[in-house]
């Protein structure tokens, strides 16, 4: 009936080994206390059990030597576990530049993913082994949340916002991918798997994509198709800023503060354009929330951002030799 | 021919319903809570049925939501953060401290019927169809995508809080002015600190949840954009909110408990407790720092890694009073003069499980760690080490140990050894399994789920049988005893304090002359033996 007894999940990430580690020391303070506590609670209460009806205990009020002792002592264990999970954190938490992205939108009750070069995916997941990866989710409608129990990892997703989730994969294979955060009804079927490739193989299993499927010529096409180029025009006399070399840089707003613009600020200005009004400009732009799903946002987003980096000096774009250039191709395809 | 006491003064329904007398309202609470205890664990019961396979084939997906959302609700407002503090403390803090009552009894028969009205609303909402939401109410699905009665549990929560915060009020203003003659802050028994420490954490918190609730539900009806973000609110913002009550409410659980351990553990080693003020002051300590670690819930919801951080760090420290309340129940053992009997048990069942489940919690509080056993059956696992292995056990511990003086009859001692033996194994073969099948990688709130996890999930649900077994008997003999029980002495333990030294059951006005305090509560060595380690 139980074909295997686990007791411990498989390390498949750059990333568990650490998880792990700490995992392992708080272990060995949770053994090591709960036998020193339960240990004296019997031996005292067996050395000391009442022998007669009357008898009583010494009165001993306390000792101030020994309060400090166990206050100080589990206070430096504690900031020695504060400390590591905090490291620990802030390396799962800060994806590398150069990271290969990979849009994910969470729906009631499934997993959408986009590659850049046009593979699609549900409730899969493909990966190169030996390569970050980054991936950028938002959610169509409720939280969500994506785990990955061999990579030790797991983030929220979250809708109206994106949040960003990183891994090396270590070690090919396929691998469980939950949600995590209650979803409704259908919570425990939103799974799937995730599936860690050689890098070859990954090269040969993305080649199937097409390639005008890529989340940036879907985006592109989308932005003429809203007739967003009609004001966002690609020379300084459209009514809404250009947006060639936009994406990462500071925009200075009409109350004079500055933002960077970043993915969330590029989804904000579609779907809430009042928010942040760049200077020199008129708040003319419409909402286009409910008009464009969180999957055409995010082609949207990768063609805003594509435009920065045709401006960019060439190679300077995120990219690696495992894959070709997703970022390059609209420049191809344009005219 | 039988003297007049609390329970025999005064016959009838009315008698009861209209009393002010805090002795019955504590029972008007006891019978109610021990209701919504045996349907919340019903609940449980249905849970752990369906997660004996792996596929969800005992009901339907929306049904084991339902069944795990009312678990939570019916467990966490109904029966655990009134438990102890309302029966317990309403009867024994007057008691303690030499009072005839509470400062405001109309007020704290008030609270009763307050309870009792948001527990009609959610008995409502779970016979009219139930609510799917986790007893977490996550926006916006609770606001914007559940199908399910949101709002009626929402109100019998928002409306229960009321009774939470009247009856902290009555204990706060109760231990300021009532206290008779020589009953100094450091002569009051520590349960009756623990109490104070919880009256603080229920004033200041709960009407946050109350807030929170009521926004919910007005964002739910009249579609006011607060937490949805297609209506411009932000669902992180609930989830601040709805933890700044909800991790203290933890405290408003754990912190009478401890009450009730210190109390037991000194009388049944006969010796007065290590470190008296540490113990005191630890749980003030618990209740101020418990307001700000409630971002250790949101660590992955994309929070700024810095106010992580501040976080993080403060969960830490809040361990450090626990830490040290474990350490003194220890030391008061040493040299004591210890009995084994069922209360007591159960105080070294709450020490040790109590003592796991707080260490567990650092593995939450470390970020790293989180990332991976956040929302997995780790955390449920933990939560369950605190709320059942510590704060259920101190409730029945408590209930052992002051039985005979509520009810004025003895049980049966070998059936309760029994069953504190039961509860014991029968919770560690449940929740311990769930510490490996989250690490694992197990999701909470999943009625399916891989076939690997299955043998985790059968010894849980093993466990769980002969859990409720444990708890089905103390219901046994307890009811046994008030017919055929011997009647009780006014002390028949040996142990020190107040409630001791009136009979069993007390007199309603609980003392005939104000009663004057010369020393502080477990004073049994005559203190020329007062000595220090």
């Amino acid at each position: 009936m139980f074909t295997n007894f686990p007791l411990f999940p498989q390390q498949a990430s750059a990333q568990a080994g650490q998880v792990d580690a700490i995992y392992f020391f708080m272990v060995a303070v949770t053994a090591f206390f709960s036998i020193l506590i339960g240990g004296l609670v019997i031996f005292f209460a067996m050395r000391y059990r009442r022998r007669h009806r009357n008898e009583v205990g010494y009165a001993i009020h306390g000792s101030l030597a020994l309060e400090l002792l166990w206050t100080v002592i589990p206070f430096f264990i504690v900031m020695i576990m504060f400390g590591w999970g905090a490291k620990v954190f802030f390396d799962i938490y800060r994806p590398p530049t150069g990271a290969m992205e990979i849009y994910v939108v969470g729906k009631q009750w499934m997993w959408k993913v986009q590659h850049m070069d046009g593979q699609r995916e549900i409730n899969e997941l493909h990966v190169p082994v030996g390569r970050p990866v980054k991936l950028i989710m938002g959610s169509e409608d409720v939280l969500h949340s994506y785990f990955i129990p061999a990579f030790r990892v797991k983030a929220d997703v979250i809708p109206g916002r994106y949040n960003v989730l990183w891994f090396t994969a270590s070690k090919p294979g396929v691998y469980h991918l939950f949600c995590a955060e209650y979803c409704g009804t259908k919570h425990s079927g939103m799974i799937g798997s995730v599936v860690a490739m050689e890098p070859a193989d990954f090269q040969a299993w993305l080649a199937g994509g097409r390639a005008d499927d890529s989340p940036v010529a879907a985006g592109e096409k989308l932005f003429q198709d809203l007739t967003c180029n009609t004001c966002h025009r690609s020379d300084t006399q459209g009514r809404g800023p250009m947006l060639a070399g936009v994406f990462g840089k500071q925009v200075e707003l009409q109350n004079g503060s500055v933002v960077t613009a970043d993915e969330a600020y590029i989804r904000e200005s579609i779907v809430n354009p009042q928010a942040k009004i760049v200077a020199g400009f008129q708040p003319l732009m419409p909402t286009f929330q409910g008009l464009v799903s969180e999957e055409q946002l995010l082609q949207l987003i990768s063609y805003v951002k594509s435009l920065s980096q045709q401006g960019a000096a060439p190679g300077s774009a995120p990219a690696s030799p495992t894959m070709p250039q997703a970022s390059g191709r609209p420049a191809v395809e344009k005219k | 021919m039988t003297t007049l006491n609390y329970i025999n003064n005064g016959h009838g329904l009315a008698s009861w319903l209209l009393t002010k007398d805090h002795k019955r309202i504590a029972l008007l609470y006891l019978v109610s809570i021990t209701a919504f205890f045996f349907l919340g664990g019903l609940f449980a019961l249905m849970i752990r049925l369906e997660l004996l396979t792996p596929a969800g084939d005992l009901m339907t997906a929306e049904t084991y939501n339902k069944m795990f959302t009312m678990h939570g609700v019916v467990m966490v407002f109904f029966f655990l953060i009134p438990s102890i503090p309302a029966v317990l403390g309403n009867f024994l803090i007057p008691i303690m401290i030499g009072a005839k009552d509470l400062a405001f009894p109309r007020i704290n028969l008030l609270s009763w019927y307050i309870y009792a009205l948001g527990g009609l609303f959610t008995l409502f909402s779970a016979l009219s169809g139930g609510v799917d939401t986790g007893w977490t109410f996550y926006t916006p699905y609770s606001t914007a995508a559940a199908n399910s009665h949101v709002i009626t549990a929402a109100l019998g929560v928002f409306i229960t809080g009321f009774s939470s915060i009247l009856t902290g009020l009555n204990f706060i203003v109760t231990i300021h002015r009532m206290r008779a003659p020589g009953m100094t802050w450091f002569r009051l028994p520590l349960f009756v600190w623990s109490h104070y420490a919880t009256s603080l954490i229920m004033i200041l918190g709960t009407p946050v949840i109350a807030i929170t609730v009521l926004l919910v539900a007005a964002e739910r009806v009249l579609h006011m954009g607060i937490f949805d973000p297609a209506l411009g609110g932000d669902p992180v913002l609930f989830q601040h909110m709805f933890w700044f009550y909800s991790h203290p409410a933890v405290y408003i659980m754990i912190l009478p408990a401890m009450g009730v351990i210190s109390e037991i553990v000194q009388a049944f080693a006969r010796k007065n407790i290590f470190g008296y003020s540490f113990v005191a002051f630890s749980s003030l300590a618990i209740a101020i720092v418990g307001f700000f670690v409630w971002g250790h819930h949101i660590f992955v919801a994309g929070q700024s890694v810095y106010a992580g951080m501040i976080f993080s760090f403060l969960s830490f420290v809040v361990a450090i009073p626990s830490a040290i309340k474990v350490f003194n129940w220890t030391a008061t053992i040493y040299r004591g003069s210890v009995s084994l009997d069922s209360p007591m048990l159960y105080a070294f069942g709450f020490i040790g499980l109590f003592t796991i489940g707080g260490l567990t919690g650092l593995f939450l509080a470390a970020m790293g760690l989180d990332i991976h056993v956040h929302d997995t059956y780790f955390i449920v696992a933990h939560f369950h080490y605190i709320m059942v292995g510590g704060a259920i056990m101190g409730y029945l511990g408590g209930m052992h140990y002051w039985w005979p003086k509520i009810s004025g009859k003895l049980y049966s001692e070998g059936w309760a050894k029994l069953a504190a033996g039961m509860v014991f194994i029968g919770f560690n073969l449940t929740f311990f399994p769930q510490f490996l099948v989250g690490y694992l990688g197990m999701p909470r709130r999943y009625h399916m789920y891989p076939p690997e996890f299955q043998i985790f999930n059968v010894m849980s649900t093993a466990g769980a049988t002969v859990l409720a077994a444990g708890y089905l008997l103390p219901m046994v003999y307890f009811t046994h005893s008030l017919f055929r029980g011997k009647p009780a002495p006014a002390d028949p333990w040996g142990a020190k304090g107040l409630e001791w030294e009136i009979p069993s059951p007390p007199p309603t006005e609980n003392f005939a002359i104000s009663p004057i305090v010369t020393h502080g509560t477990h004073q049994y060595a005559p203190s020329k033996e007062v000595g220090v380690v």
